[in-house]
């Protein structure tokens, strides 16, 4: 059993100047044989490997990092958490996500700095308020919590935005509301859970880059990597950006193109907003982080590309939707941006599926938003790995939807360009 | 930003350009003799590789003509710009 973090080991180290923290997680070797490998350490290949361990007695686990824990999209995201997604099956797996979120940090001892301040979806003219009705009431058949705002409702919750109809171009006539959504923080959750599947006895191998799938007879049979070959007989791959490259190594073709996705803070101020705001028509979104920074991030970059950075417009457009929407912020200065790299697929929902290779699975395609469904989609592509067969909630989100033509067109309430 | 050279205007700023994803797709000959599988993969699937990708540009600010380019991913520099048509510099990939 793992030492508990608490008040106590809080004031005993402090006590030792916080010199003397236990390792939060082993550095093993990799072992020849696991019966699960999932590559890639983020926070949705740490939470399948979590929920492997938890709701289906697997311990002969390992989870492949190419770099560290932290360094991917789980660190680099907007930390926004919400599930008002507009069709059953998103509200399915988004919702999941979130009642999954609302238990964790107790669950696993670490503290995840959930803020569930609620999240507004402005509309900017009268279609934008139809469908945001529309959306609402989907939610609320769903059973996901939502309601609808008038402009004066946005004001009073977020008194620094501009809702005058005159000299603008994009007034806010609106939002959708969504109480239980909001932010946690994302280097916690990287952390929290690399220390539950530890504590599980998974082994967490950080620096061990996958190189190749081995296979035998149209099923996988190892992996071959930067430290050697692993014998494994079930991969899950939940490489978010790097999917098409995994996907190569199998000779397989996904429907995912990789692009950057650029975010950015600005300087630490006294705090101006105690909700999550995003607009889709105007391309931004903001919240403001417990230090006192504005942190702003809005669509992709349009081309293709691994590079973890995009290009200065595409920030200019964000900066000038801001400014429009909050006046109050024209002369902040910006302290930090930087940009990951994330999977698109074509409908803006995810894949959570297995393929035609035996023993491979992959959990992809969350694009620009997957932050939020990270313990609900680690829950449902565990049950997936774990019984060979997708869970309900995951059904839908398979390779095939493309074949069927049944995809799941979520770009409306993705929020921003997918 | 990129720095684009369209083969028609000359080098242009990346947001003069729209972007058209992997080139070299072809539509197929005989659309009523195919699979559902193999309708997902025109329709859907992409090779996107982690470095050289042949890839469409359209200069919409400017003579609003398609061309294809060839571009590392990882790094962003561009290898070559080819009109429509044209056979990719390097040949079949």
């Amino acid at each position: 059993m793992k030492k508990k973090y608490s008040i106590f080991s809080l004031a005993r180290n402090a006590i030792g100047h916080h010199e003397n923290w236990w390792r939060a997680w082993r550095s093993p070797e990799p072992k020849k044989k696991y019966d699960v490998v999932i590559i890639g350490g983020g926070g949705h290949g740490l939470s399948t490997a979590y929920y492997l361990a938890k709701e289906h007695g697997m311990r002969n686990i390992a989870v492949l990092e190419k770099a560290w824990i932290g360094g991917g999209n789980t660190g680099r995201n907007t930390t926004i958490i919400r599930s008002n997604y507009l069709w059953t099956a998103s509200a399915g797996i988004y919702e999941l996500g979130l009642k999954l979120w609302e238990d964790i940090t107790h669950e696993v001892n670490f503290n995840m700095m959930l803020s569930q301040r609620g999240v507004l979806n402005l509309g900017h003219n009268l279609q934008d308020m139809r469908t945001i009705e529309r959306r609402v009431n989907a939610n609320r058949l769903n059973g996901v919590d939502g309601v609808v705002l008038n402009a004066q409702q946005v004001k009073e919750k977020v008194p620094i935005i501009n809702i005058s109809e005159t000299n603008t171009r994009f007034p806010v006539l609106g939002a959708s509301f969504q109480p239980r959504g909001g932010i946690a923080r994302h280097d916690a959750l990287a952390w929290g859970m690399a220390r539950a599947c530890d504590e599980y006895g998974i082994d967490v191998i950080q620096q061990c880059e996958v190189t190749g799938i081995r296979r035998e007879n149209g099923r996988v049979v190892g992996v071959e990597t930067t430290r050697g070959y692993i014998e494994t007989g079930k991969i899950g791959a939940v490489t978010s950006g790097n999917s098409g490259v995994i996907a190569s190594m199998a000779d397989l073709r996904l429907p995912i193109e990789s692009h950057p996705l650029q975010a950015l803070v600005s300087e630490p101020i006294k705090p101006v907003i105690d909700t999550v705001v995003m607009s889709g028509a105007v391309h931004v979104y903001i919240s403001q982080s417990d230090k006192g920074e504005l942190v702003i991030g809005a669509g992709i970059d349009k081309y293709n590309g691994y590079g973890h950075k995009g290009s200065l417009h595409v920030i200019e457009e964000q900066l000038a939707a801001l400014v429009e929407l909050y006046p109050i912020v024209s002369r902040l200065r910006l302290l930090r941006h930087w940009a990951g790299c994330v999977d698109t697929c074509p409908d803006a929902s995810p894949l959570v599926t297995k393929t035609p290779v035996q023993g491979l699975y992959f959990n992809c395609g969350w694009g620009t938003g997957g932050w939020k469904s990270t313990l609900g989609s680690g829950w449902c592509f565990a049950h997936t790995i774990a019984n060979d067969e997708p869970h309900p909630l995951n059904e839908a989100y398979s390779l095939k939807r493309f074949e069927t033509g049944a995809v799941i067109d979520e770009h409306g309430a993705a929020g921003v360009a997918h | 930003m990129l720095y684009i050279k369209c083969p028609w205007c000359g080098w242009r700023d990346e947001s003069e350009f729209g972007y058209g994803g992997e080139a070299h797709i072809k539509r197929p000959e005989d659309p009523d003799a195919l699979s559902d599988a193999e309708w997902a993969d025109y329709l859907f699937m992409r090779t996107n590789p982690r470095g050289s990708h042949r890839e469409r540009w359209v200069h919409t600010a400017g003579c609003r003509r398609w061309f294809n380019a060839i571009r590392d991913t990882q790094t962003y520099e561009f290898k070559a710009f080819y009109k429509m048509g044209e056979e990719p510099p390097g040949g079949e990939q």
